[in-house]
């Protein structure tokens, strides 16, 4: 597994100095790296060929500035092309048209469809889209078991005005039907939520082309599930064939999938990707944003513009390191938590360190506050009083051990106890940090656990 | 199984082996046609080959590891043309799925309690729903826990199910707490007798912590009620997932213990080799885990046992 495509370019890279051209070479060498961390992402294979060849031809002849070394200025301009190729269209939802304007659903099983029309309805009727809209919402999925319940209750969470529906109608006939509801209640739009269908389910397909044709939607969005895998390719093409689809939605972007499905479906449909399902809830709805995602298929997370900030503090070594560190962070032993309060007080300390990793200012001020130079440095002394052994098996450090630090680092078995807990927390928040997208998820943890921790506003 | 249910199955596999040949878009050629006939084994036709594997989601590690082994008895000449190469993918995929393979069992205990994990969407409630009805067909008398207390209609869509099997279903208002419903129906399986507790979860990312703390707590209560149970923690794997599977497999295992597979959702184009990657992941943590069964549909019949061999021989299916 290629979890630091930067570590990876870097080490493939490493021949060539700053301010050198990349050559053919070079490049073909790199790009076998990029294939593996895209491949890796669920980005469908095809698609991946095409990306690679349009990322060579960008790359030849770049002249490696002095600032970034050479892997890490090839991630920039994958990641540049990644965010091209994913964002260029415009991804607002456009309803311009006669009311109800028709929103048509369309996907696989269990892809998010249903959660969705919700989360839209709510999206809407909130006036996230100009101004508030009214919304109706009807199921024409006769199929699954309770599906139009679940709409149902949906719809009176998020204040919709939901047309009833019963699975022995046909779906054309709840469509016609539901459009004239729509009207009479003067819905501003409509949203049809469909059964969820395999693409080479030929009858399924038929139908829900019948009934685009009959709506005539002026929205049809295909929802794709981000864990999603090569499939996502052959699915979105014939979704594509089928319907006239007008964008995507990635639903289920709130888990550690790296969302190369997103990639896939862009390239082969053409169409935007309009949203990111975050969660389940109702407001778990997001606008997409190409270059947050971008960063997640290469398996960057959020550490990119980490790199970049420790680069201007501290060498290149130790701040690639460090991010090698955070990266790893199931290898984190106490050894490695020692080089980085060193490292942290290179940086000017966590409270300067905070500042540079996006998100972290969003942190309540005593909160940040609580972490605190000083007690790095106590912490660094006592690690420097356990011997290599009790480093690297901090469980192993027992009662009668915990005394000899403790006079060793002339602090108290309390503080032992609490630089070992520490660690421990730190760990925890190093895995959880190596994970795509994992810093992001950690602050919602710590502002979650806020109020319960006691901490004031 | 009856031996008509055997045959039924056969006939299936044909089918599905036919649909997979039907369904490979121009994007993606099989397996089994480049390795067609006895033609010359080159550069080319191993390129294509790692292609192929690497679009069914075996992944990038596990695809890496079968074409090493091959080219490297290309390279001792022990594999001379495409139809031998064919046959030794194969048998080396088979192998790597062997330890997979357990039939599914309701052992001695009762009730014999299933919990059903998984993410999202991929398939536990209709599963549930089809297990019922195998079980039942078997003479055993079945319950259903409606522990999925969070999603919109998830107990409504279970009730259906068991109006279907005509098998109760234990449920408690929605926003309930999901431990108490297993507990529930498991006291109600003892009071009636009945033979087999199969318990919907939920569906939650594996990296959510609250919420993978929330199914151990479910695991835990009914572990107090019995040491031996649950006696089945069934993970349930969408076809169409790719690499995120194997995270999945990892986090559901630690937390509640799986015990074994369902691969959902085979009657679609996605094709679940990253099975195999799963398959080498538990090998590296030293674990052996069945998957028992695949689904291959909607519908209440469409859950089939699951045979590697006939696994295997689906995804390199020649047109
Ligand atoms: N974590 C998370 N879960 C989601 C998201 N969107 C949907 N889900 C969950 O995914 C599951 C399936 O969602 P549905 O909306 O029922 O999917 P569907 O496409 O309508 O399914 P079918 O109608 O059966 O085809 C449910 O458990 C939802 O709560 C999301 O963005 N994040
Ligand atoms: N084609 C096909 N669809 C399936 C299969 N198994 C389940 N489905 C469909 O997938 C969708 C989701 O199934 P559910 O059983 O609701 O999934 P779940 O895991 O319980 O979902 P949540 O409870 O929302 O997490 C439904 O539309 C099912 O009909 C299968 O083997 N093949
Ligand atoms: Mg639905
Ligand atoms: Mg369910």
């Amino acid at each position: 597994m290629f979890d630091n495509l930067t570590d990876r370019l870097t080490q493939t890279l490493r021949g060539i100095s700053g301010k050198a051209r990349l050559s053919e070479e070079n490049v073909s060498a790199a790009l076998r790296d990029v294939r593996m961390a895209l491949l890796e992402a669920d980005v469908a294979l095809p698609v991946v060929k095409d990306f690679i060849s349009q990322v060579r031809s960008k790359a030849l002849g770049t002249v490696v500035s002095s600032a970034l070394n050479p892997g890490e200025a090839f991630v920039k301009i994958v990641h540049t092309e990644l965010v091209k190729v994913m964002g260029e269209a415009n991804d607002a939802l456009d309803l311009n048209t006669t009311p109800p304007a028709i929103i048509l659903m369309a996907g696989l099983q269990g892809a998010g469809k249903t959660t969705t029309v919700a989360k839209l309805a709510r999206f809407l009727i909130e006036g996230r889209l100009g101004a508030k809209k009214k919304v109706a919402v009807v199921s024409a999925d006769v199929y699954r078991p309770a599906a139009i319940d679940q709409l149902q209750t949906l719809a009176a969470e998020v204040g919709a005005h939901f047309i009833h529906s019963t699975p022995d109608e046909k779906p054309l006939d709840i469509g016609k039907r539901a459009v004239v509801e729509a009207k009479k209640v003067l819905a501003d739009v409509l949203l049809v939520d469909t059964a969820g269908r395999l693409a080479i389910d030929a009858a399924m397909m038929a139908e829900i082309r019948d009934l685009q044709a009959s709506l005539s939607p002026i929205e049809t969005l295909f929802v794709v599930d981000a864990m999603t895998g090569q499939d996502a390719a052959n699915t979105a093409k014939a979704f594509n064939d089928a319907l006239v689809l007008t964008g995507v939605v990635l639903a289920k972007a709130d888990g550690d999938a790296r969302g190369g499905a997103a990639l896939s479906v862009r390239a082969i449909t053409g169409k935007p990707i309009k949203f990111l399902g975050m969660g389940e809830k109702t407001d778990a709805l997001e606008p997409f944003h190409p270059d947050r995602l971008a960063s997640r298929i290469l398996g960057m997370g959020d550490m990119l513009s980490l790199i970049e900030e420790a680069q201007r503090k501290v060498d290149k070594r130790s701040a690639q390191k460090l991010a090698r560190k955070i990266q790893h962070g199931q290898k984190f032993d106490l050894e490695d938590f020692r080089e980085q309060l060193k490292q942290m007080s290179n940086m000017g300390g966590m409270t300067n360190m905070m500042d540079k990793i996006p998100g972290m200012s969003a942190l309540p001020a005593n909160a940040q506050s609580k972490i605190d130079d000083g007690m790095f440095k106590k912490m660094a002394v006592i690690i420097d009083s356990m011997t290599a052994h009790e480093r690297h098996f901090p469980d192993l450090i027992s009662g009668s051990r915990k005394q000899r630090i403790a006079k060793g680092s002339g602090t108290h078995i309390p503080d032992v106890n609490r630089l070992l807990k520490q660690h421990k927390q730190m760990q925890k928040m190093m895995k959880k940090m190596s994970k795509k997208g994992g810093m992001q998820k950690m602050l919602r943890t710590l502002q979650a656990a806020r109020p319960a921790a006691g901490v004031r506003r | 199984m009856s031996e008509a249910e055997v045959k039924n199955d056969k006939g299936f596999w044909r089918r599905l082996k036919a649909g997979l040949g039907k369904t490979r878009s121009q994007l993606a050629t099989g397996v089994g046609n480049l390795l067609l006939g006895e033609r010359e084994i080159s550069e080319d036709v191993l390129d294509d080959l790692e292609t192929s594997l690497l679009l069914t989601d075996v992944g990038v590690s596990t695809t890496k590891e079968v074409m090493d082994a091959l080219r490297l008895r290309v390279s001792r000449k022990e594999l001379n043309n495409t139809a031998a190469l064919h046959g030794a993918l194969a048998k080396l995929l088979k192998e790597l799925l062997a330890p997979l393979v357990r039939p599914f069992e309701i052992r001695k205990d009762r009730p014999f309690i299933i919990f059903f994990v998984g993410v999202n969407g991929v398939g536990k409630t209709t599963t549930i729903g089809k297990l019922a009805r195998r079980l039942t067909a078997e003479g055993l008398s079945v319950l259903l826990a409606a522990g999925d207390t969070f999603r919109a209609a998830a107990v409504e869509q279970l009730k259906v199910w068991g109006e279907r099997n005509e098998i109760p279903v234990i449920a408690q208002a929605s926003g309930a707490d999901s431990a108490s419903v297993v507990f529930d129906a498991i006291k109600a399986a003892q009071a009636r007798k009945v033979d087999v507790v199969l318990a919907d979860t939920a569906g939650r990312l594996q990296d959510k912590t609250n919420l993978m703390e929330e199914l151990k707590k479910i695991h835990r209560v009914v572990n107090r009620f019995d040491a031996n149970a649950p006696h089945e923690v069934i993970l349930v794997l969408d076809a169409g997932i790719g690499q995120n599977a194997i995270s999945q497999a990892k986090a559901f295992i630690e937390a509640v213990d799986v015990s074994g597979f369902v691969l959902t959702k085979l009657d679609g184009s996605a094709k679940a080799g990253v099975i195999f990657a799963i398959a080498a992941e538990l090998k590296k943590m030293g674990l052996t885990k069945p998957v028992y069964f695949i689904g291959v549909g909607e519908r209440v019949e469409d859950l089939r046992p699951f045979d590697a061999g006939d696994f295997v021989d689906a995804l390199l299916a020649n047109e």
